[in-house]
């Protein structure tokens, strides 16, 4: 840093440069006078809906280093006009959160703990247990299964319903529920 | 309302004051406030304990409460009210804190906002007793030792954007904005509960002539501001500072004089 | 009413609060002194499970006052009708109206139709089937008129079997005085409420009802909002700006759920699943179902476009568009009797999509012994909730009831993607349907469930490739050819939600349901979101700022039908055309370009001039006449009698709930005669007598239903850290509570504490000559999370409305005990102790 740069950073000329009390100005650190917002960095801020309740306030989603930084208010939003509650502002949290599951758990019949299982063998199995009860319990005369149920869907996407419906449509499964019942 | 103390020394670089103004008559009470504040600036949970009163669990304002919904619960003349009112640091225009924090920590923004710098501050502790709303203290579990407050967003302020609080406000309880149109708009406000028979609805820390001159972040209540837990005549404890250093000298030298006094009389 | 809006919908109550800031008022009526209640004008506190008796004063109120809008009345309802002659009322019949089987618990529901009407299959008939409610999906079922025209009609309303007299006379009983009796209420109290609602109604202004769950989760609860809908009608309120019944649902896409039938009774578009016995082949079950006028007319086109959307090329009109493939139900087949199953051992594997029935169904006991006797499950959460882990942490592990090495449950937990990781749309409460765009894949093991349909789908269709079992053609046949982008092969929500949409013969996204074909030529997922992808344009992602368009926004989202953001919005304007009021305008008709115009998309035939008279032998939404906006009934009104597809009356009457501490004051028949109930050891029903208090459960704002995304984020569990009750001063009194020590709360079912919060926003009230005292329990808590307790969903019985089949957990009794509840053997001990009864 020049000589001069650095003595102008002594404090006491800084105080004397208008704020000899050092209430404002001259008392700011270098890191306070280059203060942003960290939204400023986001690589991308995507346009969300909040999760929670059916209200359907506007989210902002801004990403930075590939990561969910920050969720806030849409104020594009005619619904919300920008503003959240507790939990609609808690959002990130809910992404980000510490002990969100993020490998899939399984638990042997009558085992006393969780162990790991890779995702695809999984799906594998769980395609396995889906036929097996439904060979199992299959009620022809009505075309369905009354081995198998599912209960879900109010927390998930349209598309995502949509799909749980015409897939157990087609395997005859019909107690497909979701919390609208409840 | 006057620039706070310090936010002079900007010069060119001053920007109209900023503030809050929080209606508590139109406040529902969700704590999104509380929630915002924390995700925006990162403050840690401030613990799991259940108070029991009404629905406060939070307490009061701490290093790791910046924003604090009060409730109370009260038997007025026509049946039950609960009360609801977000507390959050004044940002007064005579800071006490600022007056005495002796590393420069604390410091006035160009916004007129009073602000602990993270990077400077030791955690001495001087502030905490200096505030007579207690909003100050130190964030001792997991945290960095130092002392924590409302910044009022000063890195959102930057970029024109409004505090994580006031924004997400469902009901604009918390309003943001130059705090002379604040000002205005309370005031208005309060004429109006006044004629809808709402006798009792005040300003807090409107007035720049109060013992802190006035808060950056001012209230409309609805009782008195003892009910909510606020001081009802807070005061700046260094304003007196200079009667205080007049009185001392005055003891310093009635000292001198009866000791010499004293030490004349011991020679007789 | 039965809503606490500001605590559950904060960011909807902002509207309110501005209403409140512009004038309106606002009055709450409900068991608690809420957050909601602190900003109401005026606060009405009253019994839990009464708010029929209240709300039929304020029928009462408005017939004796002669308040009514009598031009919307009469032309837009059914109020001239004149029903069947054998009709008999509960008012006639101590609390039963005409048709009750009282073996079966049921109604025969053919002396409720209208007078003159061909006899066919009823909501009750179909039940003797073994099919309780619903079944039959939305409005379908109003029957085949002629002409859209009833048989019989009084335009005086005079004649003393039309609908407006019957009504009348139903409710003459609701006087100022019975409501107070009933509900616990003042006199004073209830007459404000019914004074504000009639003065702020009519032509110059409407008034809106909001109502949640506090009134859906009683054993008569679409009664309750049937109550609901007299009023509005009465008072002219539906379909106009400001008014209306607002629905105000809990989960972000709970409506869309509902719309696209994750539910055992309905296809997507409220089409009813086809039944075993009766709807033995697609022409059967076209005629069992459709209607012939209204635009339920085109039920044909709706059900083969669907059809046409699930297997593609296999369904052919040779082959009844393979009507064979669906599967086919005979009776009740909801999540509680579904639990009910499980716990017998009859099912074998179960899965849950962000449900936690182990804390959020009602006797939440019961759900975690019937998890522990499944083969296996699949749990698909962001967290490991309780219904995840109850093998080796369930209460009933405590208790000894269940053995962690005895439990032979196979449990799968796939962890989910979050909202921000998944592109996709939710349909909120508003009917609005909104994308949402993904911000970045999600992490590790976690994806979509969409992703997890679709690729456990393909796995199966792989393993029964070649199958020649006639079982596995339905599978085999689904059109399931989604495109997959990205690391995790994640099938494309868009292309979806354009299936949903539908497709005309020259595969070109439609537009409109009106454009749906029954030869098979347009298919179509889902016939009420038909134009959702007009243009292969995706309306929901549509995001114009609020501030750049009109107060209607109709360019933010897309709202089914049609993007119609007020439903039978024709209501809007009179009778003939013209806006009821200047301040009140928003759909109507321009004489001059012929054609409905305003505010809004017109929810009525664009070019239906409002002295439209439909000739003889019209069909569909041409027998619609001019002036009925309620374009999906098959009159084309809004019904202040419900002459059919309801299982417990066409008029709502007051009940009370199963467990009530009261008689009914107006019956011998106390509670609805045709509700519910299981008869299961694990489901003892509370005997008369030794539960005295009223218990209701609800949420907090800081806290979200069974609680899995919201115990377990620290700043939403710092802010509601534990469970509590809440028990007005008078009652700790009477039972030794000590305000921040615990309680124990007491069913014929178990035990549950939880601390003690004393307030005077519990408020005992005075009924039938005795103090009743009421216990709040918010019901998030369970055994999991960074704050732990009780669940309170534990002590509530399966108690069913018989419509819907959803619980009664607003209304029950208890008893409350001071300090905590015993441990290990002794709880069960305790409870046993308890008088219960098994009833079916």
């Amino acid at each position: 840093m020049p000589l001069a740069k650095l003595i102008g950073r002594w404090p006491l000329l800084r105080q004397a440069d208008g704020d000899p009390l050092a209430l404002g100005k001259a008392v700011q650190s270098e890191r306070t006078q280059k203060l942003r917002p960290r939204t400023a960095e986001a690589e991308q801020v995507v346009q969300s809906i909040c999760p929670y309740c059916a209200v359907g306030c506007g989210q902002l989603v801004f990403v930075r280093d590939g990561k969910v930084d920050q969720i806030e208010g849409d104020p594009d939003s005619p619904i919300s006009r920008g503003r959240l509650c507790p939990k609609g502002a808690a959002s990130k949290s809910l992404v980000t959160s510490p002990t969100r599951v993020l490998k899939v758990r399984y638990r042997r019949p009558y085992a006393t703990d969780w162990e790991d299982l890779p995702l695809e063998q999984a799906m594998d199995m769980i395609a396995d247990r889906v036929l097996e009860a439904r060979r199992a319990t299959w009620d022809a005369s009505n075309n369905r299964t009354m081995g198998i149920g599912s209960l879900g869907g109010a927390t998930l996407d349209n598309e995502e319903n949509y799909l749980i419906k015409k897939l157990c449509m087609g395997l005859g499964i019909v107690q497909v529920e979701n919390q609208a019942r409840i | 309302m006057k620039a706070g103390d310090g936010q002079t020394t900007y010069g060119l670089q001053i920007q109209p004051r900023m503030g809050f103004f929080t209606d508590t008559s139109i406040c529902i009470g969700c704590k999104a406030c509380e929630v915002a504040c924390k995700e925006w600036n990162l403050v840690p949970e401030d613990g799991l304990e259940w108070t029991g009163h009404s629905y406060d669990n939070t307490g009061a304002l701490d290093a790791n409460t910046w924003r604090h919904v009060a409730f109370v619960e009260q038997q007025v003349d026509d049946g039950l009210r609960w009360l609801m009112s977000s507390d959050v640091c004044k940002h007064c225009t005579h800071a006490g804190c600022l007056d005495v924090c002796p590393t420069g920590a604390i410091t006035r923004t160009e916004f007129g906002t009073v602000v602990i710098q993270d990077d400077v501050c030791n955690g001495c502790g001087y502030c905490v007793t200096a505030c007579p709303f207690g909003v100050i203290s130190k964030r001792e579990i997991g945290g960095d030792g130092g002392m924590h407050k409302c910044t009022l967003c000063y890195d959102r302020l930057e970029d024109g954007l409004e505090p994580a609080c006031a924004k997400a406000c469902p009901t604009k309880s918390i309003q943001f904005g130059p705090v002379d149109e604040l000002l205005a708009r309370a005031e208005g406000r309060v004429e109006e509960l006044h004629e809808a028979g709402v006798g009792d609805a005040r300003l807090y820390l409107a007035d720049e002539t109060d013992g802190v001159g006035g808060g950056g972040a001012f209230f409309l209540l609805l009782d008195r501001p003892e009910v909510y837990g606020l001081p009802p005549d807070p005061v700046d404890p260094t304003r007196h500072l200079g009667e205080a250093w007049g009185a001392a000298l005055a003891a310093g030298a009635a000292l001198v004089a009866g000791a010499l006094v004293a030490f004349l009389g011991g020679r007789r | 009413m039965g809503s606490n809006m500001a605590e559950n919908h904060p960011v909807g109550f902002q509207w309110v609060m501005e209403a409140k800031l512009a004038g309106a008022k606002i009055m709450h009526v409900d068991p608690r002194f809420t957050r909601t209640s602190a900003m109401a004008t005026t606060y009405v506190p009253i019994r839990a499970g009464t708010d029929i008796a209240f709300l039929g004063g304020v029928v009462n109120y408005i017939l004796e006052h002669e308040r009514w809008l009598d031009e919307y009345v009469k032309h837009y309802t059914n109020a001239p009708v004149i029903i069947d002659e054998r009709f008999r009322d509960t008012e006639d019949l101590d609390g039963f109206f005409s048709g009750f089987d009282p073996e079966k618990r049921i109604y025969d529901t053919s002396s409720w139709h209208y007078a003159g009407m061909p006899v066919q299959e009823t909501a009750g008939e179909r039940s003797k089937g073994g099919t309780k409610g619903e079944q039959s999906g939305h409005g379908a079922q109003s029957g085949h008129l002629s002409s859209g025209e009833p048989p019989e009609e009084d335009e005086t309303l005079r004649h003393p079997r039309c609908v407006f007299q019957l009504v009348k006379k139903h409710f003459r009983r609701y006087t100022p005085e019975v409501v107070a009796q009933i509900c616990g209420c003042t006199e004073e109290q209830f007459l404000e409420v019914a004074e504000a609602l009639c003065a702020n109604s009519g032509r110059e202004r409407t008034s809106a009802i909001v109502y949640s769950v506090g009134w859906t989760q009683h054993t008569v609860g679409v009664q309750y909002i049937r109550t609901a809908a007299i009023i509005q009608l009465l008072l002219g309120n539906i379909g106009r700006p400001g008014g209306g019944i607002v629905a105000l649902r809990g989960h972000a896409s709970i409506q869309g759920s509902t719309d696209l039938a994750t539910l055992y009774n309905i296809l997507p578009g409220y089409l009813p699943m086809p039944h075993g016995e009766k709807d033995t082949d697609l022409a059967a079950y076209l005629e069992n179902h459709a209607g012939t006028t209204g635009w339920w007319g085109h039920f044909d086109a709706y059900v083969i476009s669907q059809l046409k959307a699930f297997w593609g090329e296999a369904a052919t009109k040779e082959n009844d568009f393979r009507f064979d493939y669906l599967p086919r139900i005979d009776s009740d087949h909801s999540a509680y009797q579904t639990a009910v199953d499980m716990l017998d051992g009859k099912m074998k594997g179960y899965f849950l999509f962000g449900e936690n029935p182990a804390v959020g169904s009602a006797n939440s006991r019961l759900h975690r012994l019937a998890l522990a006797q499944l083969d296996w499950l699949v749990v698909r959460d962001f967290q490991e909730i309780e219904s995840a882990s109850f093998w080796k942490d369930a209460p009933e592990i405590e208790t000894g009831e269940l053995k962690t090495e005895k439990i032979g449950t196979e449990v799968f937990l796939l962890p989910a993607a979050t909202h921000v990781e998944k592109d996709g749309c939710f349909t909120n409460t508003q009917r609005l349907l909104q994308w949402h765009s993904k911000a970045l894949e999600p992490p590790e093991d976690c994806r979509s469930d969409l992703g997890f349909v679709y690729h456990l789908g393909r796995k199966i269709r792989e393993k029964l490739a070649g199958s020649t079992d006639p079982r596995d053609r339905p599978v085999l046949d689904l059109t399931w050819a989604y495109a997959t982008s990205g690391p995790y092969e994640e099938p494309s929500a868009d292309q979806v939600l354009r299936e949903i949409n539908g497709v005309g013969a020259d595969g070109i996204a439609l537009g409109t349901y009106a454009d749906l074909k029954n030869e098979g030529s347009t298919a179509c997922g889902c016939w009420l979101y038909c134009g959702c992808y007009a243009d292969e344009q995706n309306r929901p992602a549509r995001k114009k700022p609020g501030r750049e368009q009109t107060w209607v926004a109709p360019e933010w989202g897309w709202a089914w039908p049609l993007n119609r953001r007020i439903l039978y919005n024709r209501a809007s304007a009179d009778p003939d055309g013209k806006p009821w009021s200047e301040r009140k305008r928003f759909v109507w008709w321009d004489e001059a370009e012929q054609k409905w115009v305003g505010e809004d998309v017109p929810d009525f035939d664009e070019q239906k001039a409002p002295t439209y008279v439909p000739p003889e032998d019209a069909e569909a939404e041409h027998a619609i006449a001019g002036d009925h906006p309620f374009i999906l009934q098959a009159d084309g009104r809004g019904w202040l009698f419900a002459a059919a597809g309801l299982m417990d009356g066409p008029l709502p009457t007051h009940y009370e709930p199963h467990e009530s501490p009261f008689d009914n004051p107006l019956y011998a028949q106390r509670a609805n005669p045709t509700r519910q109930l299981f008869e299961h050891r694990e489901n003892r029903y509370n005997e008369d007598g030794a539960y005295p208090y009223v218990v209701t459960t609800y949420r907090l704002t800081e806290h979200h239903t069974a609680g899995g995304m919201s115990r377990t984020l620290p700043y939403l569990a710092e802010l509601q850290p534990e469970f509590f009750c809440e028990v007005s001063p008078e009652l700790a009194a009477e039972r030794d509570l000590e305000h921040g020590g615990w309680a124990t709360i007491v069913t014929a079912r178990t035990a549950i504490e939880a601390r003690v919060l004393v307030t005077e926003r519990m408020t005992p009230l005075e009924v039938q000559g005795r103090t009743v005292h009421q216990v709040g329990l918010p019901y998030h808590w369970g055994t999991k999370g960074l704050t732990t307790g009780d669940a309170a969903n534990d002590v509530f019985s399966l108690a069913l409305d018989p419509n819907v089949h959803i619980q009664e957990v607003k209304a029950a009794t208890c008893d409350i005990r001071p300090g905590r509840r015993p441990r290990g053997r002794a709880l069960r001990e305790l409870v046993e102790s308890y008088p219960g009864r098994l009833e079916s």
